[in-house]
Formats: C-alpha cells, structure tokens, sequence
C-alpha cells in the first residue's frame, strides 16, 4: 500500500514538474518569487498618483503634526497635461474639520504671511505646479487627529474642469526634508 | 605729435588709477559704516519681559542671564513656518551635543488666547525638551513683541476662524541679552549650526 502511494507520488512528480519543488525551502523560494512577481506586477497602485482628468497629481504629501495640533499643511504637484487650463479650487482631508488652499511666503523683513489662494490655483495647459514648502500648501485646519508619519489620510481635490478626485496623503517627519532645504540632520 | 600723444594717454592711464583710487576707497568706507551697525550690535532689540512657561510658572527675562539665548515668534495653530523652525531648532540642539546645555531656546507664541500653557505643554512635547514654550497676556506679549521687534498680526478667515502673519527669524541674544543677530527661515542647516556655535562661544 505504501509503495503504491510512493509509486503514485513518483508518477506524480514526474507527469507534474511543478510538485517536484518538494523541500521547504524550495517552496519558500517559489512562494517568495511569487510575491515579488505580483508585487512588481501591481507596482502602479503604490507609485502614488492620481488623475483627474487631464490633470496628474503625484505625490501628496504631509508633515507630521506635533501633539495636539490644530492644523497641517498638505503638498502637492499638479501637471496639466490637457490643453485647457485647470484650477485646483478646493480641497478636503479626514483629519481636518475644515480645509483651504493658502499661499505662504516670506517677505524681505523675515515676516511669514499667509493668505487664503482666492479662486484657487492655476495649472495652465502643459505646465506644472507645486505645491510645497515656502509656496502654496493645502491648508488642513480643525484637525480632528494628528497626522502621523508613515501613516496616510485620505483627502479629495477638486478641480475646476478637471471635477473632484480621491488621493492619499503620505504623512513625513515633521520637518519633512525637500529637496529645497538642506536639512542636514 | 608721437610725443604728445603719449603725454595724454599717460595723463590717461593716471586719472583712471587716481579714479579708481577714489571711489574704491569710498566703496570700502561706504561698506564698512554699512555693516558696522551689525558688527557692533548697535541694534536696540531684546529688553525685559515676564512671561508663563509651559509649565504654569512665572518666566522673567531675568532667567536668561548667564547663557545666550534664541527668541522665535510662532503660534501652534501655524502650518508650516513654526513646527519646522522647532524642528530645526531641535535638530540643532541634538547636532550641538553637550554644548546645547549652554544656550537655551524659547519659542513665544503670539497668539495667547489659543496657544494656553496647556496646549503649548502638549505641543512642545514633540520637540526638544530643552525648548521653553512661553505664553502670556495679550499685554505681556505685546511688550516682549515690541521689545524684539517682532511683527505679528491676525489675517481672518472666511468663517470668523484666523491664522497668523508673523516675524520668521530667529533672534539670538548673548547672555547678557544683547542681540547678536537672526538666523532666517529656510537657512540652511549648516550655517545655522555655526551661527549657534558662534553665539555659544560669544565670539
């Protein structure tokens, strides 16, 4: 009986190439080379962009807020691929109870300012435009909870002509280092 | 006529040097009175305050004697400028090691009827510990803003709610509280790490 079952298995293997992979690791390595076969294969679902429309939108991002803020910034680059112009007209996140689009800036005298973006931001056709550090920045307001890093929150950005799409922000350290500060440390 | 020539291209070549002369020494002067102002700190900016530490307590300015000290502006609801420079400041004080016990750091918000001891203890805790977070009275702050000359004011929102405009810098003070001059937002890491050691030496 035993060795009819061996006999079978043997047969098995032989009309099966597959199920010659008998040891552990063997196994392992397939299941492993799988795994990073698929992950390979749904990379376009991490790469973290989105579309609307004409309109591209990689990479947003966040800052980690310290305990009990109230408030977080939210950036963004936005590339216009249509031939019509588009606005980013608003914007929302569900950490915040209230969100706006703002333009910051620091004048000659070392003054920070800060101003609600009225009608939005442009992205003319072909063109592309940052929201970040020192510029623009969506700002989140009324947090209801933290923004943690390495965690992400949903958000929607709506768009004059381009309408209202669903995006994720990806939360960073709190001083979140661009490549525009030299953040050494 | 050969000869003549050469007398004037000569007299030429003289009035350019003597030219040269002249308004390379006035651009020296003019360079020297416009940077001495800085030099020798003759700036009126620091004064005396009181103010409440995170804590609760009492902070006079009279704590700060003995060690030179930073002054940053901010508000907690602010987006962007005062949790970064809080950061950065933290980052420094980490990179100064041992050194960073010999300057202290305080962050006073401008906006106190938000920013209560409570919420600024809460807040600070995400930055180095060694930075005093200080709040007060709208008078308090008033005095110790106008003392820095720092600027602040409120913009409003469309829903009654407001944010913040307000001075950026970071003012350094020597430990007799004497300005020494500001570290600007967004420098870079390195020049205000050395702009820090500078203050600490008191060179």
């Amino acid at each position: 009986m035993r060795n009819s079952i061996r006999d079978a298995a043997r047969v098995a293997s032989n009309t099966y190439p597959l199920s010659r992979f008998r040891s552990i690791e063997e196994r392992l390595g397939i299941l492993a080379f799988t795994t990073m076969l698929l992950f390979a294969m749904t990379q376009g679902l991490f790469a973290h962009e989105f579309k609307a429309g004409e309109i591209e939108i990689v990479h947003p991002w966040s800052r980690a807020t310290p305990d009990g803020a109230k408030v977080a910034a939210g950036y963004i680059t936005l590339k216009n691929g249509g031939t019509e112009p588009d606005r980013l007209i608003s914007a929302t996140g569900e950490i915040a109870g209230k969100t706006e689009i703002h333009e910051m800036a620091v004048d000659a005298n070392g003054v920070m300012t800060m101003r609600p973006v009225e009608g939005g931001v442009e992205i003319r056709a072909g063109e592309t435009v940052e929201l970040k550090p020192g510029a623009f920045h969506i700002m989140f307001m009324n947090l209801k909870q933290g923004a943690k890093q390495g965690e992400k929150f949903k958000g929607t950005l709506t768009f004059e002509k381009a309408g209202t799409v669903d995006v994720e922000f990806d939360v960073q350290a709190i001083g979140g280092a661009t490549e525009h500060n030299g953040h050494g440390g | 006529m050969a000869a003549n020539a050469r007398v004037w291209r000569n007299r030429l070549i003289a009035s350019t040097i003597l030219a040269v002369l002249v308004f390379g020494s006035l651009g020296v002067g003019l360079a020297v009175g416009l940077f001495r102002p800085t030099a020798q700190q003759t700036v009126e900016i620091g004064g005396p305050f009181t103010l409440t530490d995170q804590n609760g307590a009492a902070f006079p300015d009279s704590n700060l004697r003995g060690k030179p000290f930073t002054v940053f502006f901010g508000f907690t609801h602010c987006p962007e400028v005062c949790p970064t420079t809080l950061w950065e400041m933290s980052e420094a004080l980490k990179a100064l090691g041992p050194d960073a016990d010999k300057l202290r750091v305080l962050f006073i918000s401008v906006d106190p009827m938000r920013d209560t001891p409570d919420v600024l203890s809460r807040y600070m805790q995400s930055f180095d510990q060694r930075i005093v977070g200080l709040t007060g009275s709208e008078e308090d702050i008033a005095t110790v803003g106008k003392a820095y000359r720092a600027y602040w004011e409120k913009i409003l929102t469309d829903d009654g709610d407001y944010t913040m405009n307000h001075t950026a810098s970071i003012f350094m003070m020597d430990a007799d509280g004497r300005f020494i001059g500001t570290i600007a937002y967004e420098e870079k890491a390195d020049v205000r790490l050395a702009k820090l050691k500078r203050l600490i030496s008191g060179s």
